[in-house]
């Protein structure tokens, strides 16, 4: 298989069509539009459809009849739109239609910025919409990890029917990185058979529905409760994490993505100075992976987050960690990167009991 | 004896929820007998509004899909991009089309999806306790417009059809009523049309129906009949704003 170089933002939807997604709803926003771009190219080429909507809120709803259509589709966006989607988020989680969306995040609250940035975590893993109901996020950190979870992202929207969204932002849209392209049939793909589709009967006895309507609250509760049963297992069977130097770490960093990168740095150079450092890298960031702290807790004596926010993951750490443990968070926000210097320092402070 | 009426297989036996007198009901009727007549049941698929129609999706027996308030036409672009083949359909109040839906029905048209819009003008948003809706004529006692619509408060009434007809990329654009037999007849040829025109891939066609809501409207039914007629045809124009090309102009029905 031959090594290709390619964008982050291109191998999204390149990841996308070898995953057979050949719908894609959209409308501009820094730092995530070389994926629009690369899509109104790449689709016509193997038989799919790109439509640049109106608006977030349109697109997100064309996703909504797609999906409900038995489509592969996809969408993406950054903050600001991520917002104006949330409506149609929470009506596809209610439905229970599969889709994958990309966030790739940039500085906010508010217009902000277009610089790469972590401050839609809460928004991501906690709901974002109303009502009670969750989206699998997944955190890729590498070019070719983008091109591996893209094809994951869609098989686990299918397998649970629920929304997956791929987190990243301006660092990991803008890098080149070599990849290897999975080897598949890359055309026309036929709306696979989903018995619940709403396709048009076409002969089927029963008429079917998307709906995310329960006017009666005992059904709204029965449906929460399947949604719930169902979110239950994801985070039972889907948390995915890469642990790295961790197996005799005494303080153990906690970062997803791009501040992840930085984070590796760091455990090198405290490596180096022969400082039992490690690094916890989300690949989830719902499911957080708590699995992984039992083990963690044998040899940590502290954990440092670190994200380009001012400190939300850090919550779900402490949750995982329950009290047993120090947790402390270093953050940059606004779309300022975290310098790996500056992480190294912080990380003596805390190794060091408050020496440099 | 020959049957000669009875109820459309596209529309379930079911009651309906609606008040009496609530034209919702005919028109209903109106599209199920029209997917029949076209022997479309087994390629229909209906997007139901947010508003009083909600439960549509139970009464039309074929696929459906439940969209938010105003994004039917963004649903049902997505729906034809994948089965273009298919009779798509939504069905709208005027809350859900001319107020929070503005922009995706504006845009679906202008783009020419391929799929039909049944929109309910009653001049209210009923489902919610009769507030304000684009459509309510001037003067028109709301519960937000307890004093009666107000220009200079509230803006003028918005005629979709006349804004919309203006859109190159529209097919077939008519505003039916449902006051009294004759209506009911010409609406369904509207009807008819429109999903011929969608059928026919020619583009976006969109049916206004003039509805009434006696509940919210504080009438009786027949009361509320004649006040359709008296109030909103003369600020609402009846027929054909645009018809394909190819069949000529617009004609009233
Ligand atoms: C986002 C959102 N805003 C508001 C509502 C509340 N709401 C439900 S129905 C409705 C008005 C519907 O009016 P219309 O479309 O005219 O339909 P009708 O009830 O008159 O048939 C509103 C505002 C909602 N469900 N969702
Ligand atoms: S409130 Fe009005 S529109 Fe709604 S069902 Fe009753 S009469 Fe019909």
């Amino acid at each position: 298989m031959a090594k290709v170089l390619m964008k982050g933002n291109e191998a999204l939807g390149e990841g996308a069509v070898r995953a057979g997604c050949r719908y894609f709803f959209a409308y501009p926003i820094t730092p995530q539009s070389e994926l629009p771009h690369y899509l109104a190219k790449r689709l016509p080429e193997v038989g799919g459809v790109f439509l640049q909507a109106e608006s977030e809120v349109a697109s997100i709803n064309m996703v909504f009849g797609a999906a409900g259509a038995g489509a592969r589709v996809m969408t993406s966006s950054s903050g600001p739109g991520i917002s104006l989607m949330q409506e149609g988020i929470s009506y596809l989680a209610g439905a229970e239609l599969p889709c994958v969306i990309v966030n790739m995040v940039r500085g906010g609250p508010g217009l902000g910025n277009i610089a790469p940035a972590q401050s839609d975590y809460f928004q991501a893993t906690k709901g974002g919409g109303h009502g009670d109901y969750r989206l699998l996020v997944l955190a890729p950190y590498s070019v070719q990890e983008i091109i591996d979870l893209m094809q994951d992202a869609f098989d686990l929207a299918e397998k649970y029917r629920n929304p997956v969204m791929i987190m990243g932002d301006g660092v990991l849209g803008q890098m080149m990185e070599p990849v290897e392209l999975p080897d598949v049939e890359v055309g026309p793909v036929a709306p696979p058979h989903r018995p619940w589709a709403a396709t048009g009967r076409m002969g089927r006895a029963t008429k079917n529905l998307i709906n995310s309507l329960y006017i009666v609250p005992e059904n709204c509760e029965v449906h929460n409760q399947k949604l719930w049963e169902k979110y239950r297992q994801i985070a039972a069977n889907e948390q995915r994490w890469e642990e790295y130097q961790t197996a005799d770490a005494e303080l153990v960093l906690v970062a997803y993505g791009t501040s992840a990168r930085i984070c590796k740095a760091v455990v090198d150079m405290c490596r180096e100075a022969g400082q039992k450092v490690g690094l916890l890298r989300p690949i989830t960031l719902w499911p957080f992976p708590e699995k992984p702290f039992t083990n963690l807790l044998t040899t940590a004596k502290q954990f440092l987050a670190v994200e380009m926010s001012t400190g939300q993951m850090v919550e779900d750490v402490r949750l995982a960690v329950n009290g047993q443990r120090p947790v402390y968070f270093y953050g940059r926000s606004g779309g300022m990167l975290p310098v790996a210097r500056d992480v190294y320092r912080e990380v003596q402070k805390l190794y060091c009991g408050g020496e440099q | 004896m020959p049957k000669v009426f009875s109820r459309p297989k596209s529309l379930k036996d079911i009651p309906f929820h609606y008040c009496p007198g609530c034209t919702h009901g005919i028109v209903h009727r109106l599209v199920a007998e029209v997917i029949d007549e076209m022997e479309c049941f087994d390629k229909a698929i209906a997007v139901a509004p947010v508003g009083c129609a909600v439960f549509a999706y139970d009464y039309f027996d074929c696929d459906a899909f439940q969209a938010a308030h105003g994004r039917a036409p963004a649903v049902a672009t997505g729906i034809k991009r994948v089965l273009p083949d298919r009779l798509v359909f939504t069905y709208q109040g005027d809350g859900d089309l001319a107020a929070i839906g503005t922009g995706e029905v504006v845009h679906a048209a202008a783009r020419g999806e391929n799929f039909t819009v049944i929109f309910i003008n009653n001049a209210i948003y009923a489902m919610t306790g009769g507030q304000m809706a684009p459509t309510t004529l001037l003067g028109q006692k709301t519960t937000t417009t307890p004093y009666g619509r107000d220009r200079q408060v509230n803006g003028c009434p918005v005629r979709m059809c006349e804004m919309l007809a203006v859109l190159d990329g529209t097919a077939y654009v008519a505003r039916v009523s449902v006051h009294n037999p004759a209506n009911v007849n010409k609406a369904k040829k509207a009807i008819r049309r429109a999903f011929e025109v969608q059928m026919a891939g020619l583009g976006f066609s969109i049916v206004e129906v003039l509805s009434a809501c006696p509940t919210n409207w504080g009438l009786s039914p027949l009361e509320a009949l004649q006040w359709l007629e008296q109030n909103m045809i003369p600020y609402y124009p009846l027929g054909e704003f645009k018809v394909p090309a190819e069949e000529g102009g617009g004609q009233n029905v």
